[in-house]
């Protein structure tokens, strides 16, 4: 079976330069396509591409197997719905705002009004539905944004960093509203940002796109835990992801197992949610294994495990080892030579609860 | 001193004593200008919008004409215009020379690069990535061009203020191509340079006092409507 969105040889130019390469990109049905790279790195233009706003150079879009043909871009457009980093409300109320794209459709009144009144209520905005829209405060106004597109019940929904330009605690509210309204509709959904936490918590998938090529594609595990190559690992920042679920939270103080281990971070997690544990590879400290393990150390996490692979890079040694899971370290070439570390051999890694970053998923 | 006053006692006794010769001059200056400002929004909204959404080779050379169009003197209007409709010139057959359809076309080429090129900078003030953003809700490019202007409402409005403003006031073109024939082709402005011409400088004021009336009312109507969206 045929994806739901596929590209295939898509190659962007503006100014006559090229600007974006995708040889290949699939998203399944319901599935949610977390697309991350830094600023410039082709993001929005491989969105605008998707949403049929931008003429490829090469390449085609296909929708459940169907090639978009240029003179279907309008059919096709109606099947999406699109979100940008600014929410861009027109100058009318937020009733408006939200019933134009289903007005651009030629919907009846009657199914406007139910369609806005329950995306409003949904997204929490019921009450600022006679408000002009410009009067919206940044949260408010994304959320008249992604009322709009959800109001029009799209095959497709893409997201251009939607949350960019809001503040930590409303980007954090929105986050976990959008995480809600993905898992309960099933949206295929196409989800642009450069922010990896943003990526873990909605993608199923994570694409890494830089200097506007494709780098990587997998699940955020494959992604985070084994990038393709240095420039990915350098951009992903975390390492080592570990897919868990809180089994008791106390004063701050979470217990997370994994891999039948058990965990110990620092959260505000309660117990029975499926958790990410991310990690540092500078966070983790390596020793060589005494008889009875490590003694007297502040550090609450301790697992035993094999150097699977050693990595130069500079004057820094990437280590990977395997605990049932791959845990990637960061020692000094020094602190290598000195350790005497191979492949293969035995070593014991410790991190503090501190250094365990926790992620909803 | 006494002039002025003269001229504003004798302005009221035009508007409020129905002087036959003043209502008719002063509707046909309605009707020339209000038809020729008519005509060049029907040109200048859709030109304006193609210049200012449009990607083609040539755009900024063809936005720096309309600007300049916008300071087109009423003479040059006036002379070529004449030139053209004259008995013996390209479009003399059409017998349009002092006639009010000749000033109508020489006010519409007035006003037109005024709609025009304000339509233009009006569109293009807007962030051009709302025009993606209703694309991307599933707008024709119709749809998308009508949301666009009710967006840009406001300048819009103001662009056609513009227009008629340059038109209701000018006297170059109307008096080369209209030849101020009472009863026919005089209109307000050209009526005041006739009165001043023959020393009757209370009719002239009264005549200039009835054209600022009726600029002040019809901008005053279009300003309650611009004010009213603003607000709304």
């Amino acid at each position: 079976m045929s994806p739901f969105l596929e590209v295939r040889d898509l190659v962007v130019h503006r100014s006559g330069q090229q600007v974006l390469e995708v040889s290949r990109l699939a998203v399944e049905a319901g599935q949610t396509l977390a697309v991350i790279g830094p600023n410039g790195a082709g993001k929005s233009t491989l969105l605008l591409a998707l949403a049929g706003l931008l003429n490829p150079s090469a390449g085609e879009i296909l929708i459940q197997g169907q090639v978009v043909r240029p003179k279907e871009q309008l059919a096709y457009r109606r099947r999406i719905g699109l979100v940008l980093q600014d929410a861009l409300l027109l100058d009318t109320s937020v009733f408006n705002n939200i019933a134009c794209g289903l007005r651009f459709r030629r919907l009846p009144k009657a199914e406007t009004k139910q369609r806005v009144s329950l995306w409003a209520s949904r997204l929490g905005i019921a009450h600022l539905l006679s408000r002009p829209g410009r009067q919206l405060s940044g949260g408010e106004a994304q959320r008249a944004s992604l009322g709009r597109a959800f109001a029009l019940q799209p095959e497709l929904l893409l997201l251009d960093e939607p949350f960019s330009a809001l503040d930590a605690p409303t980007r954090s509210r929105l986050l976990s509203d959008l995480q809600t309204l993905l898992q309960e509709t099933r949206l295929t959904t196409v989800f642009i940002t450069h922010d990896l936490d943003e990526a873990l918590m909605l993608g199923d998938q994570v694409a890494v796109l830089l200097e506007g090529r494709l780098r990587q594609v997998g699940t955020p595990e494959q992604v985070f835990a084994a990038p393709s190559d240095s420039e990915v690992a350098a951009f992903v920042g975390v390492e080592t992801i570990i897919p868990g679920q809180v089994l008791a939270s106390q004063e701050g103080q979470v217990i997370v197992e994994a891999y039948s281990r058990r965990f110990e971070a620092v959260g505000e997690i309660a117990a029975g949610h499926l958790v990410y544990l991310c990690l540092r590879p500078e966070d983790v400290t390596l020793w060589l294994s005494p008889p009875g393990g490590v003694k007297a150390s502040s550090a609450r996490n301790h697992l035993t495990g094999r150097i699977n692979r050693l990595v130069q890079q500079g004057p820094l040694v990437r280590v990977v080892v395997d605990c049932g899971f791959p845990l990637t370290a960061l020692v000094t070439r020094t602190s290598g030579r000195e350790m005497g570390l191979a492949e293969g051999q035995e070593v014991e890694a410790t991190f503090k609860a501190s250094a365990v970053h926790l992620i909803g998923r | 001193m006494e002039i002025i006053w003269d001229g504003i006692r004798q302005a009221f006794q035009l508007i409020f004593g129905v002087d036959a010769d003043v209502w008719e001059i002063t509707l046909l200056s309605l009707q020339v200008s209000g038809l020729a400002t008519g005509i060049s929004l029907f040109i200048g909204l859709p030109l304006g919008t193609w210049l200012a959404l449009g990607r083609f080779r040539g755009r900024g050379l063809s936005l720096s004409i309309v600007n300049t169009g916008m300071a087109l003197p009423p003479v040059v209007v006036g002379l070529t215009v004449s030139i053209l409709l004259w008995r013996s010139g390209p479009l003399g057959d059409l017998r349009l020379i002092y006639t009010p359809a000749a000033i109508i076309i020489a006010q519409t080429i007035i006003a037109a690069p005024v709609v025009t090129g304000l339509t233009a900078a009006a569109l293009q003030q807007l962030d051009p990535r709302l025009r993606l953003q209703l694309l991307g809700l599933g707008a024709s490019r119709w749809q998308m061009v009508l949301a666009l202007w009710q967006e840009a409402r406001l300048p819009l409005l103001a662009a056609l203020m513009a227009g008629f403003g340059s038109v209701i006031s000018e006297v170059g073109a109307s008096m080369m191509v209209g030849g101020n024939i009472r009863h026919q082709t005089r209109v307000l402005t050209t009526a005041i340079v006739l009165e001043t011409g023959k020393g009757e400088f209370a009719r002239a004021i009264a005549l200039s006092l009835i054209l600022l009336i009726l600029a002040f009312l019809v901008n005053l109507v279009l300003t309650w409507i611009q004010q009213r969206r603003a607000q709304n």
